[in-house]
């Protein structure tokens, strides 16, 4: 579904990503590790072009981004993303915050909009919030309703970015929840996280990245248990 | 007592030859409101100005970039009234046109600059991540700000605009420099009459204290209002 050849990203005079080479399968559930700074995030804000590469090309059901050109918009509306400040739009009710992009760029019914993001607002949790508007949710609840405007658009692949580093730990739980869930549904995910009874349990497949390469890429028991790079094992050491 | 009695004579004197004979009074309603309305088309012809200009700077168009920044120096490193004297002789004044419309175009050109750095600041002040995460849903970067950008910008423009306008309307006063009879040159034309140096200048600053009393009022509800609604 997704295939990454040679991937480079500078900027300026910083190489952050050096050389990635990765595929993700229909339906895989991959989480990327790794200390702060070794391209996690940057690697996966390259697969919606929020940040262009430098060098390399990314492979999207066989067509390059480099060709898109203004189907980036398309392209994106299958691609949903949930940011780790949530990033939820301030003026707007719940309500309209997830029936925006598919009114405006799906040309839904207002009507079929609103009662899909009932039902998904149902689905993370929050079936009595949609008139509400952001400032008045806890940092839970915003991601909740920020995974539910994504998924209003039908993605094919969810990206999440450190969806739970800017919450309070009691309020971890209640996010990851919504994304096992999703997980088991069948949704293809690319999770950038610091959780790793998170990736331990949910994960297919695990990246482990350094220094702007992936250093080793495996299934959570061979990572956490068996992992075959000193660097890898330093850093679980660290974290875990 | 007598010492009162002197300063009440005094007072009613200044007012009476200031005000009252000759029904001066309405040379200074007239200065007003050739003030206001010089301020009011300034203002309109600011923000159309002030608009094209903020999206000149902020395009990735180089050329537009540079005639934007070069036109925010030039306006923003002079003094106005030296604008105005330009635009006066130089440019405007050798055609016929009325003097309160060359004084707005000035005043309008002048404002403008201000105009373009705050709504440019109001929109660079909404967070960077609104942007990506409008874009990350399929918006284009036109709809993105349409939709979720200058929505939340306008909160941040509008009261500095109001504040602009007050400045502005102070800022007219210096109309009479190309003879155009505002509130100000009222006050310098009553005094050439009475030979009364300071009481008609007294009367002007209270009229534009008391205009800028009600927009700073009006736009200290509308900050108010701005805040709740975020």
């Amino acid at each position: 579904m997704i295939k990454v050849v040679n991937l480079h990203k500078s900027f300026g005079e910083l190489e952050v990503l050096k050389g990635i080479n990765t595929e993700i399968k229909k339906g895989e559930v991959v989480c990327i590790i790794g200390a702060s700074g070794s391209g996690k995030s940057t690697f996966l804000r390259c697969l919606n072009l929020l940040e262009e590469p430098t060098e390399g090309d990314i492979y999207i059901d066989g067509l390059s981004i480099k060709e898109l050109g203004k189907d980036i918009n398309r392209l994106r509306q299958r691609l949903g993303m949930v940011f780790q400040q949530f990033n939820l739009f301030p003026h707007m009710t719940v309500m309209d915050n997830v029936t925006l992009a598919p009114i405006k760029l799906k040309k839904q019914e207002p009507k079929v909009a609103q009662e899909k993001a009932i039902s998904l607002l149902r689905k993370v949790g929050l079936p009595d919030k949609d008139h509400v508007y952001p400032n008045q949710l806890s940092g839970g609840q915003k991601q909740r309703v920020a995974i539910a405007r994504a998924l209003a658009m039908d993605p094919d692949i969810m990206l999440f970015d450190e969806p739970t580093s800017a919450l309070d730990p009691e309020m971890v739980g209640e996010v990851l929840q919504v994304m096992q869930q999703l997980a088991m549904e069948g949704m293809t995910m690319i999770v950038v996280t610091h959780e790793m009874g998170f990736a331990r349990e949910v994960a297919d497949r695990i990246l482990f990245m350094d220094d702007g390469i992936i250093a080793e890429e495996e299934t959570p028991e061979e990572i956490f248990n068996n992992a075959k790079e000193e660097r890898t094992r330093a850093f679980l050491s660290r974290v875990l | 007592m007598s010492f009162l009695v002197d300063i009440y004579k005094t007072l009613s004197d200044a007012i009476y030859i200031n005000l009252i004979k000759e029904d001066r009074y309405l040379l200074f309603i007239k200065g007003l409101g050739v003030s206001l309305k010089l301020t009011v088309y300034a203002a309109m012809l600011g923000v159309i100005i002030g608009l094209l200009v903020a999206f000149a700077r902020m395009t990735k168009n180089k050329v537009l970039n540079k005639v934007a920044s070069l036109y925010i120096n030039l306006i923003r490193g002079t003094p106005a009234v030296v604008q105005l004297v330009i635009i006066y002789y130089a440019i405007l004044g050798s055609s016929s046109l009325p003097k309160i419309v060359i004084a707005s175009v000035a005043f309008g050109i002048n404002s403008g600059a201000y105009v373009a750095e705050l709504i440019r600041a109001g929109i660079q002040a909404v967070d960077k991540g609104q942007m990506e995460a409008a874009r990350s849903l399929g918006f284009s970067y036109g709809q993105s700000m349409r939709y979720i950008i200058i929505p939340q910008a306008v909160k941040n423009i509008l009261p500095a605009l109001v504040s602009e306008f007050i400045v502005l309307l102070k800022e007219t006063a210096i109309a009479g420099y190309i003879a155009l009879d505002d509130l100000t040159r009222m006050g310098d034309i009553v005094r050439s009459r009475t030979f009364d140096a300071y009481t008609p200048f007294i009367i002007v600053a209270l009229i534009y204290l008391y205009v800028t009393s009600i927009l700073t009022y009006f736009l200290g509800k509308l900050e108010r209002r701005m805040s709740i609604s975020d």
